[in-house]
């Protein structure tokens, strides 16, 4: 938990930035080695200058991975999800092998049973309709129907509890016979929203979710000690603790998919920007409640449906970047990092995202197949950024191809700091000796 | 033709085209010029995307434009219209893989450009296109795919249509996909986008 200082409101945007990079830098890890004590220090140290825009001693490699690990260490992605054992020795495994200088998380990989006990049906996860091997897929549908945006906007939360969550949860069907918890205001009403909860099938939800919650804590009992495990053993801090999306995609992913969001930009334009306006808030306290949780002061987002190509300029400007803007600078202002995955390309977007708007030193942006050197062009001396190095070279290069490019793109665009070695799509198939000469080209040619 | 018709379509105002729709066919205009008019203004928003002047909301919402002034057609329309096709093409998403906005904008300006396309949707096994190829007897096939785990997908599907029809020609394409893919996998050729699809295949039927 992040230990917010009591003169918290007096802080300047700084110095909460700077609160929270110690308190992350501090955080009381009991370590193994004096030496896994010295490489966390080292490390939160280069990341820190990074992010502040100073140059660091050596160009920080942070690696996004996916499922690959399981592939590394010659396992399925299915065992991951239901054994934790092996969970934790392909892991640990990974973070020692390739020692990057941020912890590789397992906790993106899941727990399968409770999955299962919900009976989860929008996603098909390694043995449950996807290969055994492979990471999750998401069924995309409108899982929010055109004509319910009042609904969600009216109260978002009783939507996801009435609406959203019967439709896509198969266990919790039952709760779209629930009232609203905000209805309990006087005592008789007490007694009127308890009443659809002693509906049989009403309370046969609650107890499969009592059971999945239990799978989750025993789950989640079971991830600790791993992280830890090479947080303090091998000194990596960890970087992604919080997650949160851009209103656009919060709702194009989740509620209305692709097609369903992309009509709503000519049917209902005003409902459309209105929802996305309320879930602003909903967004900021989703990323602030992670990295508060675990004490980082880094918030994941995942940036899917504003790429080029999905949308003008224009309609990237009002549709998309307003309302993310909001949220990036909601997040800064309570001192955390926004961790941005450009993905795709945001080659026609450039212009847009560096706005001035937004204080220099408190983004991090990572690309996947944008132009490295107009990056630099564009947001050298703004904000920290990196990735780049693509999927299609780390599985079907070689490793001298891997370490010629990895070269190139430090001397073209790391310039004298603010920048960080990474892959630009999550990592999810390769070869060891690719992902090998990532790191190692990283660590031998990034110093500064 | 109807320039009217043309106009609401491409400037995206679908309650106007369904509207002027009703309005020609009051009016005795015959379906199968209305129909021509549709095909017109969906040229253009080809075109248009080809010079990154629309994108996937406007293809998306043309695409339910025309669906919708179709069906007002249909009623109207004595026989049905049979329009020759300048070749087959077999497409899908492989296996493992569900990302189908990139496909569908192929499949469309596929469509728009004269091809009859089967489109096999998503998460598409190696036997099924194998199945659709012999069904169809296309001569061309789309793999598309996002994510660095369908390299593997495409190459199986690959091997397996060569094997079952030597001639068939594959074009790969999605997000991870690059010219360095093409040669892992085995395909014909790489695709960066849905205008290159529509000139890869236009190459092999020789148009
Ligand atoms: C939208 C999206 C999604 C949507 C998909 C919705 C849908 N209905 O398709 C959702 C949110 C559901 C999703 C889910 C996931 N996604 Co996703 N997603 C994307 C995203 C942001 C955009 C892809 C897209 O649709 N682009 C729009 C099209 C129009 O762009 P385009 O490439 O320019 O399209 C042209 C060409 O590709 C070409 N083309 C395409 N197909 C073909 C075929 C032929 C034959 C030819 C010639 C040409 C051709 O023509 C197109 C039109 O001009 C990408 C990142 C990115 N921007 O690429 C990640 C991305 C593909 N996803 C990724 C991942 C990992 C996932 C998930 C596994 C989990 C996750 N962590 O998000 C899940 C599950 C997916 C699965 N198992 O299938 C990764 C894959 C990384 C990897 N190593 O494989 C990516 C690359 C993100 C990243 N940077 O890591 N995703």
């Amino acid at each position: 938990m992040f230990p917010m200082p009591e003169n918290w409101k007096e802080l300047t945007v700084k110095e909460r930035q700077t609160a929270r990079l110690q308190a992350w830098a501090n955080a009381g890890l009991e370590f193994t080695t004096p030496e896994a004590k010295k490489a966390y220090e080292q490390r939160t140290r280069m990341i820190s200058d990074v992010v502040q825009l100073k140059k660091p001693e050596r160009i920080p490699i942070i690696p996004w991975v996916g499922v690959y690990p399981a592939q590394y260490n010659g396992v399925t992605v299915e065992k991951l999800m239901y054994d934790y054992e092996v969970l934790g020795d392909t892991f640990r495994k990974f973070n020692a092998d390739f020692l990057p200088d941020s912890l590789v998380s397992c906790s993106m990989i899941g727990p399968g049973k409770v999955y299962e006990l919900l009976n989860i049906q929008h996603y098909h996860w390694a043995g449950h309709g996807t290969p055994p091997n492979t990471s999750y897929q998401y069924v995309e549908e409108e899982y929010m129907r055109a004509d319910e945006y009042d609904t969600l906007i009216n109260d978002p939360s009783h939507f996801f509890q009435h609406t959203y969550l019967p439709r896509v949860v198969g266990s919790l069907g039952p709760w779209a016979m629930l009232s609203p918890w905000t209805n309990v205001i006087e005592l008789p009403l007490v007694a009127m929203a308890a009443v659809p909860v002693g509906i049989p099938n009403v309370q046969q939800s609650y107890q499969k979710l009592l059971a999945a919650g239990q799978a989750a804590l025993e789950w989640f009992g079971a991830v600790g000690p791993i992280e830890n495990a090479s947080m303090a053993g091998l000194g990596l801090p960890q970087i992604i603790s919080g997650i949160t999306k851009a209103p656009f995609d919060y709702l194009g992913d989740t509620l209305r998919g692709t097609r369903g969001i992309m009509l709503d930009m000519y049917r209902q334009p005003a409902k459309l920007m209105e929802a996305m306006e309320r879930l602003v808030p909903i967004a900021i306290e989703l990323g602030l409640s992670g990295a508060n949780a675990a004490n980082s002061p880094f918030v994941f987002m995942p940036l899917h449906k504003g790429a080029d190509g999905f949308m003008s300029n224009k309609d990237f400007e009002k549709f998309y970047w307003s309302s993310l803007k909001v949220v990036l600078l909601g997040l800064i202002d309570a001192g955390a990092i926004p961790y941005i995955f450009v993905e795709g390309g945001y080659n026609q977007r450039l212009d847009i995202i560096s706005d001035s708007g937004i204080p220099a030193g408190h983004t991090v942006w990572m690309f996947d197949q944008t132009d490295m050197k107009e990056v630099k062009k564009k947001l050298g001396g703004w904000a920290a950024f990196g990735g780049n190095v693509s999927g299609s070279l780390l599985k079907a290069g070689k490793p001298q191809e891997v370490t010629d490019y990895v070269k190139r793109l430090i001397d073209d665009v790391a310039g004298d700091g603010g920048y960080i070695l990474a892959n630009g799509a999550v990592l999810d198939d390769a070869t060891a000796e690719n992902v090998h000469a990532m790191i190692d080209t990283g660590k031998e040619y990034g110093k500064y | 033709m109807s320039q009217a018709l043309i106009s609401a379509i491409t400037e995206m105002r679908e309650e106007d085209a369904r509207q002027i729709t009703t309005q020609l066919l009051d009016g005795g205009a015959d379906p199968l010029k209305i129909l021509d008019s549709c095909k017109q203004a969906m040229d253009i928003i080809g075109d248009q995307f080809e010079n990154g002047e629309a994108f996937i909301p406007e293809l998306i919402l043309a695409g339910e434009m025309i669906k919708s002034i179709s069906e007002i057609l249909k009623s109207h329309m004595t026989e049905e219209v049979v329009t020759h096709k300048l070749g087959k093409v077999v497409i899908g998403t492989v296996q493992g893989d569900i990302h189908n906005i990139a496909k569908d904008i192929v499949v469309f300006m596929l469509d728009i450009n004269g091809f009859e396309v089967t489109d096999l949707g998503v998460d598409v096994s190696a036997e099924k296109f194998v199945e659709a190829v012999k069904e169809t007897e296309a001569t061309i096939v789309g793999l598309s795919g996002f994510l660095t785990t369908a390299y593997d997908p495409m190459k199986v599907t690959v091997a397996a249509l060569k094997e079952a029809k030597a001639d068939v020609k594959i074009m790969i394409g999605g997000g991870q996909v690059n010219e360095r893919i093409c040669v892992y996998t085995g395909a014909d050729a790489y695709g960066q986008d849905a205008i290159a699809a529509v000139s890869l295949a236009k190459q092999w039927i020789g148009a």
